[in-house]
């Protein structure tokens, strides 16, 4: 399947959306901003975007997408989450708000703000698995993944604590603690589109 | 083996990068900051008194107490923000010790410095600064800010100045986009801003950190007026926590900003709000009050 064949949409509630669909149209992605169900209707597959991820579950809530959007997980659409949009996609988060919901989508528990305050967000090179050449990758109040469960395929860490995972099986799930969007490199975009191939 | 690198230009304005499309509420105590989470803000702003109240009260307005602040991050999960003086980079050490994940170097706070700005590039925590034009911005961004507010006039409940100084601001960036070389050395000149900031706005058309607009929005219709003129997300201040009903309007706020361009939400989450905060008009602070945006050099 090429890249133009595909309608991706970008979850555009609040945060770097636009950042992600950018990259996107870089790779000749046809993209939508997502705030309603009916522009979930119309998407391929969806990008969930770093931001922050209690105001983003709040407005999944007053948009009436939480509904819609789990239908669509459960139905096998491939979603890409970076930071607040892992979190999002995680089956158990811890320290976050006791009304946090999350979908479940690769299983995978995660602390949130796991790093700790922005003075301890940072960046690095990191090797990841499948692409030539380390990856530049901005950690920002980044959640930690702190547990793995089964079908859950590691492709990046950084000091031993995994930082990309994918689903090994299944629905197509792409979850980074780290923001792509926020470089020129569009290398996991690209791994992501693949995926849903 | 890898190396982690911290408080990066560009780690310092991802942070900004993640706050688009959100509402940054000021907050004075940890029970505010409950119901500005509650509401969705994306980060809070901890201050000893809001703007409206400064005004009123008068006297010198500094950096919070630090007992006040840590029992503001501890309640909360989002960012915690804070605001130092103009030029009190003593103030900005002892917020970036506390853990505060941006500072405000903010005219609403009494100025301690007539002349200079903090050096933001000595710190590893980010700043936002205000701006009530393109200069100024520029300016700002030399000195290391990673993202900037217009600064509306705080405290007063009266959209107009953030109005005019988002016109401002975004308008002089049109007219850079349409100037040739030879211009742009002019157009330096007249900012009083660095070169080659003014050649990189000719070429993509925006500042090179995020712009959020504060100072003077009370309603949901003030903040999806912001963002529709160009604003990445909005600050609200005295707004919130000075009118009737806090909680309602803070999550219409948020409601508002995510939607700003859809009217029939918009009318949907202005109903029932209880009143407004009353405000002060500008003419009134011109005629005797402190126009907090005239601080700031």
């Amino acid at each position: 399947m090429s890249n133009s064949s595909l309608t991706v949409g970008v979850l555009a509630l609040q945060g770097a959306f636009a950042r992600h669909s950018e990259a996107l149209e870089r790779l000749g992605v046809d993209t939508i901003e997502v705030r309603t169900p009916a522009h979930l209707a119309e998407v391929d597959a969806l990008v969930l975007p770093g931001g922050e991820s209690t105001t983003m579950s709040k407005l999944l809530d007053s948009q009436g997408l939480r509904d819609p959007l789990a239908e669509r997980l459960d139905a096998g659409m491939g979603v890409f989450g970076t930071c607040a949009g892992m979190i999002l996609l995680a089956t158990d988060v811890s320290d976050g708000r006791a009304d946090q919901q999350s979908f479940g989508a690769l299983d995978i528990g995660v602390r949130r703000n796991g790093y700790g305050r922005q003075i301890d967000s940072f960046e690095a090179d990191i090797p990841v698995d499948g692409l030539d050449g380390p990856f530049r990758a901005v950690f920002i109040r980044a959640p930690v993944v702190e547990r793995l469960g089964d079908g859950v395929e590691v492709l990046a860490s950084v000091e031993g604590i995994p930082v990309l995972c994918r689903s090994a099986a299944g629905a197509p799930v792409l979850v980074a603690s780290f923001h792509p969007e926020l470089t020129d490199d569009d290398r996991l975009h690209q791994l992501f589109l693949d995926q849903l191939a | 083996m890898a190396e982690n690198t911290h408080g990066t230009v560009r780690v310092k304005r991802g942070l900004a990068e993640m706050l688009k499309g959100g509402v940054i509420m000021d907050v004075v105590n940890a029970e505010q900051a409950k119901i500005a989470e509650d509401a969705g803000a994306t980060a809070v702003m901890a201050l000893e008194r809001v703007p409206a109240d400064i005004r009123r009260d008068g006297g010198v307005s500094r950096m919070s107490d630090p007992d006040m602040i840590n029992g503001i991050q501890e309640v909360c999960t989002i960012p915690v923000m804070a605001k130092a003086r103009i030029g009190h980079f003593v103030e900005a050490q002892i917020l970036q010790a506390l853990g505060v994940d941006y500072i405000d170097e903010s005219e609403v706070l009494t100025p301690a410095d007539e002349t200079h700005h903090i050096d933001k590039f000595a710190f590893d925590v980010p700043f936002v600064c205000g701006a009530t034009n393109l200069g100024e911005a520029l300016r700002r961004i030399s000195e290391g800010a990673c993202m900037i507010r217009s600064k509306g006039e705080a405290g007063t409940g009266d959209v107009v100045q953030a109005v005019r100084h988002l016109r401002s601001i975004i308008g002089d960036m049109k007219k850079i986009g349409q100037a040739d070389e030879a211009e742009l050395f002019e157009w330096a000149k007249q900012l009083r801003a660095p070169l080659p900031l003014v050649q990189e706005i000719a070429e993509t058309g925006k500042l090179p950190v995020p712009m959020f607009c504060a100072g003077g929005l009370a309603t949901p219709a003030d903040a999806a007026l912001a963002m529709q003129l160009g604003a990445e997300a909005v600050f609200v201040g005295s707004g919130i926590f000075k009118s009737d009903d806090p909680a309602p309007r803070a999550k219409a706020i948020v409601e508002a900003t995510t939607n700003f361009m859809d009217a029939d939400i918009l009318a949907k989450v202005s109903r029932g709000l209880g009143a407004p905060m009353t405000g002060i008009n500008m003419d009134e602070v011109n005629h005797g009050g402190t126009r907090f945006e005239d601080r700031g050099w």
